[in-house]
């Protein structure tokens, strides 16, 4: 059994809306020294495998058919386990 | 000429798609399941809006993978026309048949307004009822209808007349005011505005009405046939 985590995370350049939103949020609370907040994506897969090899082969290409649009998002992952 | 309303779960302007096209131009039409596997039967592919797979993930991210997806590619390779409308264009881009992507709108607001668009292609098959520049009203509904692609991409999109539709006030921050767009052959169009709520005076603007027989005409022009009605 591994464990993969995926971050999917907004490519620069890129406006978010979302983060632009939670930093003026931030500012409001007080906290003047948020510079800039980039919201993005966090997910764990449990995999039914023990090829670690294979495996990364495989979230790789899940991230780049599915769980990213890498129109404007980038991804990386960790395996565990 | 036949239509297909493709119906995900989550769908849910598939109706409003099937009486515009009863409405507008009396041809017959049919819902298509998702599952489905055969596409040929259709000269035109309607993608309607909703929220198909509750937008899980992405926006049409999920949906792409349905069955009937690869059957849509299939239709647009073959010329046929494909109209996605809001979440259906957002399916379409996702499926990478049209360029770029659907981000959450600047306000982070859900939009639901009529809105001004401008015809800036009145070439395409689902837009040559239209004067050209013409400025026409039609309803917006969504919260992710931000248009965005990158510089080169959008050169390209300008230099082949690929931007079908802008908006005179741009109401979700999309790139260049874009609200629609076509690929570079023109047989498959997205488009966030919906042209099926705007059919009759009685739902605020009629202007929808002659996207539906822009398609016919268009359809006709390359068939020679003519109908009773």
């Amino acid at each position: 059994m591994l464990k993969a985590t995926v971050y999917v995370t907004i490519k620069q350049g890129v406006l978010d809306p979302q983060g632009v939103a939670v930093q003026g949020a931030l500012h409001s609370m007080g906290f003047q020294e948020v510079e800039s907040v980039r919201i993005g994506k966090y997910m764990e897969l449990s995999l039914d495998t023990d090829d670690r090899a294979e495996a990364e082969r495989r979230v790789k290409e899940m991230c780049e058919k599915l769980l990213a649009n890498t129109v404007v998002e980038d991804y990386r992952y960790e395996l565990e386990g | 000429m036949k239509f297909a309303v493709l119906v995900f779960p989550g769908s849910n302007c598939d109706i409003d798609c099937y009486k515009a096209v009863q409405e507008t131009v009396g041809e017959p039409v049919d819902y298509v399941w998702h599952t489905a596997t055969d596409l040929s039967a259709y000269d035109c592919i309607l993608v309607p809006g909703g929220f198909s797979y509750g937008d899980y993930l992405r926006c049409g991210a999920i949906s792409r993978f349905a069955p009937v997806m690869s059957e849509v590619a299939k239709a647009a390779e073959e010329g046929k026309y494909i109209l996605g409308i809001c979440n259906g264009f957002q399916i379409l881009t996702e499926a990478g048949l049209l360029p770029g992507v659907l981000l959450r709108n600047t306000s982070l607001k859900f939009r639901c307004h009529d809105t001004v668009l401008q015809v800036v292609n009145n070439k395409t098959p689902f837009t040559n009822d239209f004067a050209p520049n013409e400025e026409i009203v039609i309803p917006i509904a969504h919260g992710e209808g931000n248009y965005y692609c990158d510089e080169e991409t959008l050169k390209e999109l300008q230099q082949n007349n690929q931007i079908v539709f802008t908006y005179k006030d741009n109401p979700n921050g999309s790139l260049a005011d874009i609200a629609g767009i076509s690929n570079k052959r023109g047989n498959v169009v997205g488009m966030m505005p919906h042209p099926e709520r705007a059919v009759s005076e009685l739902l605020g603007s009629a202007d929808g009405k002659r996207m539906f027989t822009s398609i016919l005409k268009a359809w006709r022009d390359t068939h020679g046939t003519a109908s009773v009605r």
